[in-house]
């Protein structure tokens, strides 16, 4: 006997998803994955200027904002990089810009849309001993300094709410599920009060985007060719912005080696049967977060990971990557390679025998693929080129017990997520904002360059793809356009985006996407709460806008 | 370099210990109050209202890229917890709420039950109306038909966003979808705008502030827009324009003479308690030229920076 439980929609998400299991024998045997928007971002490029395509690719997601931007920025460098070289001061900010995005997302994820999956807001208001809450917040990390009656206002906070009528965002969630009792009170409470501050702390993370790239959501301060900052500054500019600079990064960096990184530590820590479902076979990782030198080196490696092989990471081939649409919306039956790829929206209902998605099915060699933090790290780890990958790994499954092989899991894809940032936010502190700053001091140096010119290519055809790493896995652009007569405009448009890649439908073959192998064999003790299948969807941190577009 | 008081100097920084002090509170009201237009003598009125009851708030996701809600989630004055859990009451948000599916579904209809006439319904994205509308589907209903129910059941729909107001991006030529803004998908149902690219988060908590000081929402211009916010242009108040020494990025391609927004006066992401640093930020601070976000259509109203004939290249000197 089996019987289906839908999520729609799932919430805690960016744009909108539905996932649909089946289960029998309290475990799930088979999901399907729905994403349930289309709003046509790529025919919508088709005629336009390639020069403004990244206005228009931004706004595919308006959480990782940048990197939609820079990536159709440089897929259009690219289409014309023997006219000009992005000059270093371009390239450290791009990076910086980047980071950002990277650490800011990370922890508004970890805190505002997946913590409530593993800590039941009830069991926070039901800690009595503030004492105990404190020893267990320095239990965590020596470097917490709260106090019993920081916790007493917190839980005082929460209490209000709870009793207050009006629960708003907290109101109907599965609390009370036997899944919760994992963690104690003390713990839950410590969760929900680091849940509350990481509202307020994320504001001032993502300064550095409004530093650098005029606001955020969506900055502006890209352009082909470098960035348009105006980099020739008086001293008293320099120090201001060295000083903010350098002061948000240390804040983020405190927050993610006091809070962040521990906490998720805690949630490893207690809930072990994670360590053991919600993973998946393949892993891919197109490399990237920051571009270490002009030479090309990568902050992340890339590479792919077969059957969970971490110790033989394999080379990329751009030319095996194919978007399936055979059980997607789109007219058309063939895997094409996004270069050539097509849009063709074709409405045909929600049938799980039939087509069932907006999302396209990305292969690569034939396989459905995770993409993400998990791949990223794995990928590195794998190829053992990044010792602090390597170390932050290592010192990870010391603390919590976990093997390597923990990591293909639900639990090991969140802890990687903390571990990059990690990574990340240290060598924005540590290097990139010297980088930057010793570069462009006026007292010191007059290279304040920050763009070049460029024209257009005289051929009357054009075509450029960029490979790279979003917060939420690789994400590649393709764009070809025509270029004569002065006035180019776009022929085609591809977008093959993260989100894509692990919530895709079935292909062509029959092949379930990564999300809908991941959920199998997951255990569910409630149909009413399918509070351990959101657990293992939440991990991915989905992002169904972008993935769709 | 200063390396030897890296992070240590001028550190505003500590995790927040309990909700924001009364000082900073009044500090933010009087923020608000400024983005209002308002004298000082305002700024306690202001902390009231924001102290007092509590406003139940449905949040409608439409065909959007939530580019809308992160800029809700940067609210500094007051800081979103302060919002969502103690001013007003965020009785349905899809990227917030802890449940989902059924459950979050069945928020939505209580709130819409419960509150019929009272709440503020806030919508983020555009609306697809093709072909049925089934390019946008939540809980196996169009966004076009959660539209019709919902709306109608509000005090007052705020389209907060380029998308909700005017259709934005998904409505751009060649919009296969029929992407509309929530007014023209309605039929023309009254909503007041709050566009932009994304949107200032400082004129949607003012626009909330007046509705909580006067029981009403403050005037609008022929597009829905609130004119304390929408009421001068960016070049109006823009700080190239009041200074002889700076480069005016008309040249570039700048739309802040003909783009009404406040963006030039409030600014972005309150960087105003970091040490140093500028009054907020925008982009022509970083030397990027305004395009044009809180204007219908902006997307097909001519390509971005081309002036004249002229691709505007990297900022670079051309014309006049």
């Amino acid at each position: 006997m089996s019987s289906k439980i839908v999520i729609d929609p799932i919430t805690r998400i960016e744009g909108h998803l539905r996932v649909e299991t089946e289960v029998a024998d309290g475990q799930v045997i088979k999901a399907w994955s729905t994403g349930t928007l289309f709003r046509g971002i790529e025919p919508i490029l088709k005629n336009r200027d390639p020069r403004d395509a990244w206005m228009i690719t931004q706004r595919v997601c308006g959480v990782c904002t940048y990197v939609h931007g820079i990536t159709s920025i440089r897929a259009v460098e690219n289409s014309i990089d023997s006219f000009f070289t992005v000059p270093e001061n371009a390239r450290i900010i791009r990076n910086l810009l980047g980071g950002a995005q990277f650490v800011h997302d990370h922890i508004v994820h970890f805190y505002a849309l997946h913590l409530l999956d593993w800590v039941d807001v009830t069991r926070a208001i039901a800690a009595t001993d503030m004492d105990a809450v404190v020893t267990a917040d320095q239990a965590i990390s020596s470097s917490r300094t709260r106090d019993a009656a920081f916790f007493a206002d917190v839980k005082q906070r929460l209490s209000d709410i709870a009793g207050s009528g009006q629960l708003g965002p907290l109101a109907n969630g599965y609390w009370g599920h036997s899944g919760y009792t994992n963690l104690s009170p003390e713990l839950s409470l410590i969760m929900m009060a680091d849940y509350l501050d990481a509202l307020r702390i994320q504001t001032r993370i993502i300064k550095i985007h409004a530093l650098l790239g005029g606001k955020n959501p969506h900055p502006q301060s890209m352009l082909i060719g470098g960035v348009s900052l105006d980099l020739a500054m008086d001293e008293s500019q320099w120090s201001a912005l060295y000083s903010d600079l350098n002061n948000l990064c240390y804040e983020a960096k405190t927050f993610v080696d006091t809070f962040y990184l521990p906490d998720v530590a805690v949630i490893a820590s207690a809930y072990p049967e994670y360590r053991a479902i919600g993973g998946t076979d393949n892993l891919l990782c197109f490399g990237g977060v920051a571009d270490l030198s002009s030479a090309g080196d990568l902050m992340f490696p890339r590479g792919a990971i077969f059957n969970r092989a971490t110790g033989s990471v394999q080379a990329v081939n751009e030319a095996a990557i194919t978007e399936h649409v055979a059980r997607s919306w789109y007219a058309g039956s063939a895997a094409l390679n996004p270069a050539s790829g097509a849009t063709a929206p074709s409405y045909t209902g929600l049938d799980l025998d039939e087509k069932y998605s907006w999302l396209k099915a990305p292969r690569y060699n034939g396989q459905p693929m995770e993409v993400g933090p998990l791949a990223r790290v794995m990928v590195a780890y794998g190829l053992g080129a990044v010792p602090a990958i390597t170390q932050l790994v290592g010192d990870f499954l010391a603390n919590t017990g976990m093997a390597l092989s923990d990591m293909y899991s639900t639990i090991g894809r969140t802890a990687a997520r903390a571990i990059e940032t990690k990574f990340i936010i240290d060598s924005m502190y540590a290097d990139w904002v010297n980088e930057l700053m010793n570069r462009i001091n006026p007292q010191f140096t007059t290279d304040t360059v920050g763009r070049v010119g460029f024209t257009l290519p005289p051929q009357p055809t054009c075509s450029g793809s960029f490979l790279t790493e979003a917060p939420r896995g690789a994400l590649g652009h393709w764009v070809s356009y025509s270029s004569g007569g002065g006035n180019p405009q776009i022929v085609n448009y591809q977008m093959v985006v993260p989100s894509t890649w692990n919530f895709g439908p079935r292909d062509l073959s029959d092949v379930a996407g990564p999300v809908e192998q991941a959920l199998i064999g997951t255990p569910v003790v409630n149909q009413q709460q399918p509070l351990e299948v959101l657990r293992t969807v939440h991990s991915f941190d989905p992002c169904i806008a972008c993935a769709v577009h | 370099m200063h390396e030897d008081n890296r992070g240590e100097a001028d550190l505003d920084f500590a995790p927040p210990r309990k909700g924001i002090s009364r000082r900073d509170f009044l500090k933010y009201c009087g923020l608000v109050a400024a983005a209002l237009g308002l004298d000082a003598t305002f700024i306690p009125r202001i902390a009231q209202a924001w102290g007092g009851t509590r406003p139940p708030i449905i949040w409608l996701q439409f065909a959007e890229c939530t580019g809308c809600t992160e800029s809700f989630l940067r609210s500094t004055n007051p800081f979103l917890d302060d919002i969502i859990f103690g001013a007003a009451s965020l009785e349905y948000h899809e990227t917030l709420m802890a449940p989902s599916g059924q459950n979050a579904t069945q928020n939505l209809l209580n709130a819409a039950a419960n509150y019929r006439g009272q709440f503020i319904c806030i919508c983020e994205g555009a609306i697809p109306t093709a072909d049925n509308g089934v390019y946008g589907m939540i809980g196996g209903k169009t966004m076009l038909q959660i539209a019709k129910d919902i709306c109608p059941k509000a005090k007052a729909v705020i389209s907060f966003g380029a998308c909700a107001s005017f259709g934005g991006v998904a409505a751009a030529n060649g919009n296969l979808t029929g992407a509309r803004g929530v007014h023209k998908a309605l039929g023309g149902y009254p909503t007041i705008n709050i566009p932009g690219c994304p949107p200032n988060p400082i004129t949607l908590v003012a626009t909330l502030t007046t509705y909580l000081l006067n029981g009403s929402f403050p005037p609008l211009d022929g597009y829905g827009r609130p004119l304390f916010a929408y009421g001068t242009t960016n070049h109006e108040n823009c700080e190239r324009k009041l200074s002889c020494s700076a480069k005016c990025l008309y040249y570039y391609g700048c739309r802040g003479r003909t783009t009404y927004n406040n963006c030039s006066l409030v600014k972005f992401n309150n960087i105003v308690n970091t040490p140093g640093s500028p009054d907020g930020c925008w982009p022509v601070q970083v030397n990027a030229p305004c395009y044009g976000c809180s204007e219908p259509r902006f997307w097909d109203r001519s390509n971005f920076f081309l002036y004249n004939g002229h691709y505007i290249n990297a900022c670079e000197p051309v014309g006049p």
